[in-house]
């Protein structure tokens, strides 16, 4: 097993010969500086990575406790106004709340849950560290594309009598289901 | 205190430049100081709405690389004296357009007139994002139609975050034009409704502009519309568009053409 040294000049060692590493897998969050590459998640969690994902989030934030902590606390994102079509909101720390719509066009990706006051007609990705208990809720579901810790459903295959009504949708153990709320 | 004005909407073919000459001209007839700016470089069309492509000496772009003052580039109306024009190029493209050119020549129009109003090209492009970077406030061009909604939302996100005054922090005032509006499609369901366009941009609505044949004619004389028939319905909702922008509260309706019988007939439809 390499310690961060090793895996610091491996990484300066491949960079010489023109290979570029952009992600790192397998290793233990604390094993990684802050000049390495980040932890990447394939999309199918091993076992214990919710640990490690959440581990990554925490020194990524800058580890604010001196000693850091075993558990890290989760954190959120708000956002209070509408996300436009073209543009992506990426937080893989936890959760994000979003106080208006998600146009056609745009997506939402959040390690945690996601929750839209508003009208969902983009894409939203939940649980996109390996979190398979993430939910995604809206209230008023007109998505385009749905995925929670990698597998996902489009609109076409979702029920049309889900549609334009306020639901949640959740993985049951791997299976997506999405269920009306009102 | 100039106001600078970007019309807007992603989509080509909305009525951008056709919403520029006829809100310039509707500002200027009523006494406002007016600047109506072409940024659509190599494809200009302002010139010809506003029936000044026979007197084009000087363009933006010789403004922007010194060859030219700004004076000798803007032309006068021949029929409203507070309305000039500052045409595009036609033979170059839009990589002629610098930042740091453009911020001088809005500065300049600024000291000069009341209103600005810069035509943007369609698209998301270098044209788009130049003729947007410097606004107050924007008009952001829709038809009823699915895909304009969406270039309009696309633009609307660029609005807030590659405008210099998104850039600190600060809000740009932005209004939804709806052009072509046709009543009797809308009411067969194959336009979306006002409302369902209002619902997915979630910005102010600034005027509707019903589809009219007069736009053509007006276009094919080399006039804005409010100038070449201002009796006519899309004149005369671009006039109360024109009076919204200077904070006059105006009660939103879709003129619709004085046909006496037909309007009889429909009626008015009151928008929300």
């Amino acid at each position: 097993m390499l310690g961060t040294c090793g895996i610091g000049q491996l990484v300066e060692a491949l960079g010489g010969r023109g290979i570029r590493i952009i992600g790192l897998e397998g290793v233990e969050a604390d094993q990684l500086g802050p000049s390495l590459p980040p932890l990447l998640k394939g999309g199918r969690p091993a076992s214990g990575s919710e640990t490690a994902a959440l581990a990554a989030s925490d020194q990524a934030n800058g580890a604010s406790a001196a000693g850091a902590p075993q558990r890290p606390e989760p954190s959120s994102l708000l956002i209070e106004s509408p996300i436009r079509s073209g543009q992506s909101v990426i937080f893989p720390y936890g959760d994000v709340t979003v106080l208006g719509s998600v146009s056609s066009g745009a997506e939402v990706v959040a390690g945690g849950s996601i929750h839209i006051y508003g009208a969902l007609r983009g894409r939203a990705m939940a649980g996109s560290m390996g979190n398979a208990r993430a939910r995604i809720f809206c209230s008023k579901n007109e998505a385009e594309l749905i995925s929670i810790d990698g597998y996902y459903r489009t609109s076409e295959e979702m029920d049309a009598t889900l549609r334009t009504r306020p639901a949640q949708c959740w993985l049951d153990d791997r299976v997506l289901l999405i269920a009306a709320l009102d | 205190m100039a106001k600078v004005l970007v019309v807007t909407s992603g989509k080509g073919g909305v009525g951008k430049t056709t919403s520029t000459a006829a809100l310039g001209a509707a500002l200027a007839q009523a006494g406002q100081k007016v600047a109506v700016v072409d940024f659509d470089v190599g494809l200009r069309n302002l010139d010809l709405v506003m029936g000044a492509e026979r007197r084009v000496v000087f363009d933006l772009i010789n403004v922007v690389q010194g060859v030219a003052k700004l004076s000798q580039a803007l032309i006068r109306d021949k029929r409203l004296e507070t309305l000039w024009l500052l045409p595009a190029s036609q033979t170059r493209d839009k990589d002629a357009l610098t930042e740091h050119g453009v911020a001088i020549i809005i500065k300049e129009l600024r000291a000069r007139f009341d209103w600005v109003i810069c035509d943007s090209p369609a698209g998301i492009e270098r044209g788009a994002t130049l003729a947007m970077r410097f606004a107050d406030a924007a008009v952001i061009v829709t038809n009823p139609e699915v895909s304009s909604v969406r270039d309009s939302d696309r633009i609307i996100g660029l609005l807030d975050s590659k405008t210099e005054k998104a850039e600190k922090g600060q809000r740009i005032e932005k209004h939804i034009l709806i052009t072509r509006h046709d009543a009797q499609r809308a009411a067969r369901g194959e336009m979306l409704s006002i409302e369902d366009v209002l619902d997915i941009l979630s910005t102010p609505l600034l005027g509707i502009i019903p589809e009219s044949e007069e736009v053509l004619r007006a276009s094919n004389v080399g006039s804005p519309v409010t100038l070449s028939n201002p009796a006519s319905a899309p004149a005369r909702a671009y006039l109360n568009a024109a009076s919204r922008l200077m904070g006059e509260m105006v009660p939103m309706t879709i003129p619709s053409e004085r046909k006496g019988l037909f309007d009889k007939l429909f009626g008015r439809r009151r928008a929300a």
